[in-house]
C-alpha cells in the first residue's frame, strides 16, 4: 500500500475516532459535577486586577472569590 | 554586553541590506533593502544614544505597545477602508485606472493592498493589541519578555510595511491573503514565534488557577496562523537578491494548501482571534459575566475541530476529488452550530441588562458585530454546499458575504474594543462624544447594508446570467454583459464604502479628541469599587 492510501486510512478511521472521543471528553469534563463553582470563579476573571498586576501575597482564585462576594 | 551586541546586529543588517540593495534584480527588492537599511541604521542609532542607560524595573502592566496599536490599528482601519472605497469605484468607473499611473495604483496592484490593509494590517494590529491587553489583565500578570512586545509589536508593522509596497511595485507570490514574498515570509516567521513566546510566557506566569476562555481563542489564533503561515508559504527564492520564489506545491495540491490555509486565516484570524475579543470586550461593557462559560469551552472546541476541515468548500467543480469537496462542504455545515452557540453566548452576556443597547452606543456596536457574526456564520455554510455554490462561487456573491463578515463582525467589534480601551488606556472619564459614536454606529451599520444588499444582487444576477442558456444550448450571455449589468450596484456598494469609511473618520477624530480633551478619570481604586453608570 502507497503511503497516501496508508495515512488516509488511519486518518479516517483511528485518528478520527481518537478526535471525536476527545472532543466528547471535553464536553463531558465541562459538564462534570462541581464545575459550576470553578466556572462562575473564571468568568468573573475580567473583573478583577483592571489596573494593577496581582500582588504576590494574593492567593490565587480565593482571595479574588472573596472580594467577589463583597 | 547587551547592549553592544544589539548595536553590532543592527550594524550587521544595516550593512547586509545594503549590499543586497545594491545587488538587487528587482525594484520592489531593492526597495525593501533600502527600506531595512533605513530601519536598522534608524535602530543603530537609536540604541546609539541609550547606550549605557540605567535601566529601571518597571512593574504594572506593559500598556506603551497597546497605547500604539489603538493609534496605529484605527490608523490601518482608515488608510484599508480607503483603499476599499478607491477599488470598489475603479470597478464602477474604469477610468480612475490612471494611465500615468498604470502599474502601480491599478486594481490588480490595489486590490491585495487592501485585503492585507484591512485583514493584515486593521485587524492583525487590533488582534495583537487587543491580545497583548487582554492576556495582562485576565493573568494578573505584566508581559512576560521585557521589550520582546515591543520587538513583535513593530516586527509586525515592518512585515506590513513590506508587504504594501511589495505588492504596489509587484511582489507578489499571487496567493490570496498569502501575497507576501519569501524574505517577509520568513521576517514574519520570526515574528510570529516571538510573539508565541510572549503570550506562552505571560500565561505561564500568570496569578489566576484558570486562564480565561478569551486567551485559549487568541491563543488558538497564534498556534495556528503559524502552522498555515508556514506550510502554505513553502516556496524557493529564485534567486537570494531577488523577491521571486516558486511554489514548492504545484497544481491541484498547492489549491488545496492555499484554500486549507485561505479558510482557516479566515477561521483563526477573523473568527478565533477576534472572538477572543468578544469574550473579553463584551463582558467588560456590559458589566457582567459571559452568559454561559460552559458553552464558551463547547464554542472553543468545537471550532478548532471543525474549522480546520473546511477549507475544500472554495474548491468545488475543480480537479479536486469530490470526497474531499464534500468533507469541506459537510464540515462547514456543521460549523454553523458552534458558531450559532457562540453568536448565542455573546448576544445573551446582555441579558438582564438589554437596557444598555438604548443607553450605550459602544455595546450596540458590539451586539451588531455578534449579529453579523452569525449572519455570515450562516451565509457561509449555504454558500459551502456544492449546489449553492454552482451558483454563488466567482460572483459577487462572495464578495458580500466575505464584507458583511469583515466590516460587520471584525469592523464593527475592532471598533467597540477601540472605544472601550482608549478612555481606559489614557486614563480618561468616558468618550470625547457618544453622539459621534451614535454616528460612527449608524453610518457603519447603513454603509454594511448597501455594501451586502447590492453584492447579493449582483451576484445572483451574474451567476444566473452565466448559466443561461438558449433553446439550443447555447449561453446566452458574454461575460461583458454582465460587467454591464453589474454598473448600479457597483456604484451602490461604492456609497456604502464611502459611509462606512465616513463612519472610521469619525471615530478616528473622536477617538483623538478623548485623547486630548476628555476628562481624566477618578483615581484607580474607586473606578474599581464604583462601577461606571
Amino acid at each position: 500500500m502507497d503511503t497516501y492510501s496508508l495515512l488516509r486510512e488511519i486518518a479516517d478511521s483511528w485518528v478520527l475516532l481518537a478526535m471525536f472521543v476527545f472532543f466528547l471528553g471535553v464536553v463531558a469534563w465541562a459538564f462534570r459535577p462541581g464545575s459550576r463553582k470553578v466556572h462562575d470563579d473564571t468568568a468573573n476573571i475580567p473583573f478583577r486586577h483592571d489596573d494593577k498586576p496581582a500582588g504576590d501575597r494574593d492567593v490565587p482564585g480565593r482571595s479574588a472569590r472573596k472580594e467577589l462576594r463583597q | 554586553m547587551w547592549d553592544y551586541l544589539k548595536l553590532a546586529i543592527y550594524g550587521l543588517i544595516a550593512v547586509l541590506a545594503a549590499i543586497a540593495a545594491s545587488y538587487a534584480r528587482d525594484i520592489a527588492y531593492q526597495v525593501h533593502a533600502i527600506l531595512v537599511v533605513l530601519i536598522a541604521a534608524g535602530l543603530f542609532v537609536f540604541s546609539l544614544r541609550n547606550v549605557g542607560e540605567r535601566k529601571v524595573v518597571e512593574t504594572g502592566y506593559m500598556d506603551g505597545p497597546v497605547r500604539v496599536g489603538v493609534a496605529l490599528t484605527a490608523f490601518w482601519g482608515a488608510v484599508g477602508f480607503l483603499v476599499g472605497t478607491f477599488i470598489a469605484f475603479q470597478l464602477a468607473f474604469p477610468n480612475l485606472n490612471f494611465g500615468w499611473a498604470e502599474g502601480y495604483l491599478n486594481f490588480g496592484r490595489l486590490r491585495p493592498l487592501h485585503t492585507s490593509a484591512v485583514i493584515f494590517a486593521f485587524g492583525g494590529t487590533a488582534l495583537i493589541t487587543s491580545s497583548m491587553y487582554v492576556v495582562q489583565r485576565t493573568s494578573g500578570a505584566r508581559l512576560w519578555g521585557g521589550n520582546l512586545a515591543w520587538f513583535v509589536f513593530w516586527g509586525y508593522q515592518i512585515v506590513i510595511l513590506l508587504a504594501a509596497t511589495g505588492y504596489l511595485l509587484g511582489a507578489t507570490q499571487s496567493k490570496e491573503y498569502a501575497e507576501p514574498e519569501w524574505y517577509t515570509d520568513l521576517w514574519l516567521t520570526i515574528v510570529w514565534v516571538a510573539y508565541l513566546l510572549m503570550y506562552m510566557g505571560t500565561l505561564m506566569k500568570r496569578k489566576e488557577p484558570h486562564i480565561y476562555v478569551a486567551n485559549w481563542f487568541y491563543l488558538s489564533f497564534i498556534i495556528t496562523i503559524a502552522m498555515l503561515h508556514v506550510v502554505n508559504n513553502l516556496a524557493i527564492p529564485v534567486s537570494i537578491f531577488g523577491s521571486k520564489s516558486v511554489q514548492l506545491f504545484a497544481g491541484v495540491q498547492d489549491a488545496m494548501t492555499q484554500w486549507w490555509y485561505g479558510h482557516n486565516a479566515v477561521g483563526f484570524f477573523l473568527t478565533a482571534g477576534f472572538l477572543g475579543m468578544m469574550y473579553y470586550f463584551v463582558p467588560k461593557q456590559a458589566e457582567r459575566p459571559v452568559f454561559s462559560y460552559k458553552l464558551s469551552i463547547i464554542h472553543f472546541w468545537a471550532l478548532i475541530f471543525l474549522y480546520i476541515w473546511a477549507g475544500p468548500h472554495h474548491l468545488h467543480y475543480t480537479a479536486l476529488p469530490d470526497w474531499a469537496g464534500t468533507l469541506g462542504m459537510v464540515f462547514s455545515v456543521i460549523l454553523w452550530m458552534p458558531s450559532w452557540g457562540g453568536m448565542i453566548n455573546g448576544l445573551m452576556t446582555l441579558s438582564g441588562a438589554w437596557d444598555k443597547l438604548r443607553t450605550d452606543p459602544v455595546i450596540r456596536m458590539m451586539v451588531v458585530s455578534i449579529g453579523f457574526y452569525g449572519m455570515s456564520t450562516f451565509e457561509g455554510p449555504m454558500m459551502s454546499i456544492r449546489a449553492v455554490n454552482s451558483l454563488s462561487h466567482y460572483t459577487d456573491w462572495t464578495i458580500g458575504h466575505v464584507h458583511s463578515g469583515a466590516l460587520g463582525w471584525n469592523g464593527m467589534i475592532t471598533f467597540g474594543m477601540l472605544y472601550f480601551l482608549v478612555p481606559k488606556l489614557w486614563n480618561r472619564a468616558g468618550l470625547y462624544s457618544l453622539k459621534l459614536v451614535s454616528w460612527h454606529f449608524w453610518l457603519a451599520t447603513i454603509g454594511i447594508v448597501l455594501y451586502a444588499a447590492s453584492m447579493w444582487v449582483t451576484g445572483i444576477m451574474e451567476g444566473l446570467m452565466w448559466r443561461e442558456v438558449d433553446a439550443q444550448g447555447f449561453l446566452v450571455n458574454s461575460f461583458a454583459d454582465t460587467v454591464a449589468a453589474k454598473f448600479p450596484m457597483y456604484v451602490v456598494r461604492g456609497m456604502g464604502g464611502v459611509l462606512f469609511l465616513s463612519g472610521a473618520l469619525i471615530m478616528c477624530y473622536n477617538l483623538w479628541m478623548t485623547v486630548k480633551r476628555s476628562p481624566a478619570a477618578e483615581t484607580a481604586n474607586d473606578a474599581q469599587t464604583a462601577p461606571a453608570e
